[in-house]
């Protein structure tokens, strides 16, 4: 068993990389993850970690370090979000295309214009594509196991891509929460030292990061693409032996009281443990709704999607995030799911919660009021909404 | 045929000798070896490595490898015979025939 300390989300992924034994960490700090080159300057000033820490000019460099660091054999890691994640975009698609098993904590923060530092999901949402494995943390001890599994899941020899932990940025990169640190013997047990496929090596020199003509490219993504479906194998693995030699479970997505529910909320990330509270909440005045959360956003968890939209009539799907012009990518994401399913739920995408507003069981109200209307109308007649939205300070708004 | 690698490493090291970008040529640099001074400019500037230093004391010549010369013509723009009126031009760009 490990030793229970009260500690914000940075520190829970900066002792991940600490009990991971990370070998270099290249960063630059940023809100809200600022905090974790931070804990990882302290470890080494006190002897506690054996790593380098590379404290570079830019996200873009510390990418580019990362990349170096990895093709030498090193386990990697690092924390950004935001403008940081988007200035490191360039780098993030060589890290995938290289398979390079690079970790990186993202405390999700809102995207500029306007310069905004609170949490939404359009920072990792606009990487979805990057060819990075993308795990959400609900709370703290969440945001702590998922890195640590995350290496894992990484530098399986059937995967070999990044990952990033998503945690919301202040709700958890900044929110003091009980949390289990396990041991260091425990998570050696389960995590052993990274074995990389090849090697940058002065004695057996090696190309990396060569040129791929119209003959081999399409080859090259197609490995990626395989490797990101080994991925939803080898991440129930690693969730099952995480379970039983740390006792918490975690599943690709994880239901609550969905079995005989006619409306089902889809969260990601801190708002879950809120829609669970709204669920019981509802569920007191006889409203029957349940709530699924995806903790696995890349690969993407087709089946657990497919099996949760079976129960429902109403999938509700809360979007921290938006794709202008389409919908939240959640919701686009769903939708694509479950386009050649015979029987699926009506779908309605809320979009909520961007650049750091709260999220409160009053917009679970609203969510649901919709839900009904659209249950009792049996069609969808507008799918995407936007929830607690301050139409007085919109011209023309009431 | 040979099977790609994870990751688009290339585990041989000097493979980029067998892709000869000679083919890419349209004009190609000729060397008249009696009129070369010796001095290298056109080695020092040759963005492909393709050219084989002269050595003075042997009083060798420089010599071009088609293999791997693109025909860019720095040579002949850098080439200090060529650019000394009272100099023979050691260098010249001349179209490639097929």
């Amino acid at each position: 068993m490990g030793v229970k300390q009260v500690v914000k989300g940075n520190f829970a992924t900066a002792v991940a990389a600490k009990l991971a034994r990370v070998d270099v960490v290249p960063a630059y700090p940023i809100t809200p993850s600022t905090l974790f080159p931070e804990q990882i300057s302290q470890y080494i000033a006190n002897g506690e970690m054996d790593a380098e820490l590379l404290l570079t000019e830019s996200e873009h460099s510390a990418m580019s370090a990362a990349i170096g660091a990895s093709a030498a054999g090193a386990r990697v890691a690092t924390a950004t979000a935001s403008q940081g994640l988007k200035l490191m975009s360039e780098m993030l698609f060589i890290a995938s295309g290289m398979r390079l098993p690079i970790v990186a904590a993202i405390g999700n923060r809102a995207l500029s214009a306007p310069i905004n530092i609170w949490c939404d999901h359009s920072d990792t949402m606009a990487e979805r594509d990057s060819g990075w494995m993308q795990f959400y943390a609900e709370n703290n001890q969440a945001a702590l196991d998922l890195m640590l599994m995350a290496f894992k899941i990484a530098e399986d020899h059937r995967v070999l891509l990044p990952a990033m932990v998503g945690l919301d940025a202040f709700v958890l990169t900044h929110t003091m929460e009980g949390v289990d640190v396990p041991l260091q013997e425990e998570v050696d047990e389960f995590l052993p030292q990274y074995k990389p496929l090849y090697t940058l090596d002065v004695k057996n020199p090696m190309t990396f990061g060569s040129f791929g003509t119209p003959a081999h490219y399409m080859e090259f993504k197609y490995q990626q693409w395989e490797a990101m479906n080994n991925a939803r194998k080898v991440i129930d693995e690693v969730f099952k032996e995480f379970e039983e030699k740390f006792g918490r479970k975690y599943e690709q997505v994880s239901e609550y009281r969905t079995d005989d529910a006619d409306i089902i909320f889809i969260t990601m990330g801190s708002v879950s443990g809120t829609a669970r509270a709204a669920v019981d909440r509802l569920r007191e005045k006889g409203i029957k709704v349940g709530a699924a959360k995806i903790v696995v956003f890349r690969p993407f968890p087709h089946e657990r999607i497919r099996e949760i939209a079976k129960k429902a009539k109403v999938l509700a799907i809360l979007d921290r995030a938006v794709s202008f012009g389409m919908s939240g990518p959640v919701f686009a994401d769903i939708s694509g799911s479950l386009i050649n399913e015979e029987k699926r739920p009506m779908l309605l995408d809320f979009i909520i919660g961007l650049g750091g507003r709260d999220i409160t069981f009053r917009d679970f109200d609203e969510m649901t009021e919709i839900s009904m209307k659209t249950l009792e109308a049996g069609k969808v007649e507008e799918p995407v909404h936007w929830i607690n939205l301050r139409k007085e300070l919109l011209e023309g708004g009431a | 045929m040979e099977k790609i690698t994870i990751g688009a490493v290339i585990t041989t090291p000097g493979s980029s000798l067998n892709y000869k970008t000679g083919s890419w040529r349209t004009m190609k640099p000729v060397l008249t070896p009696e009129n070369c001074i010796f001095c290298n400019m056109c080695w020092q500037f040759c963005p492909d490595s393709a050219i084989e230093p002269a050595d003075p004391r042997e009083k060798k010549p420089i010599r071009i490898d088609y293999d791997y010369c693109k025909g860019c013509g720095i040579c002949v723009q850098e080439c200090l015979a060529n650019k000394n009126p009272n100099l023979k031009d050691a260098l010249e760009m001349v179209p490639e025939e097929k």
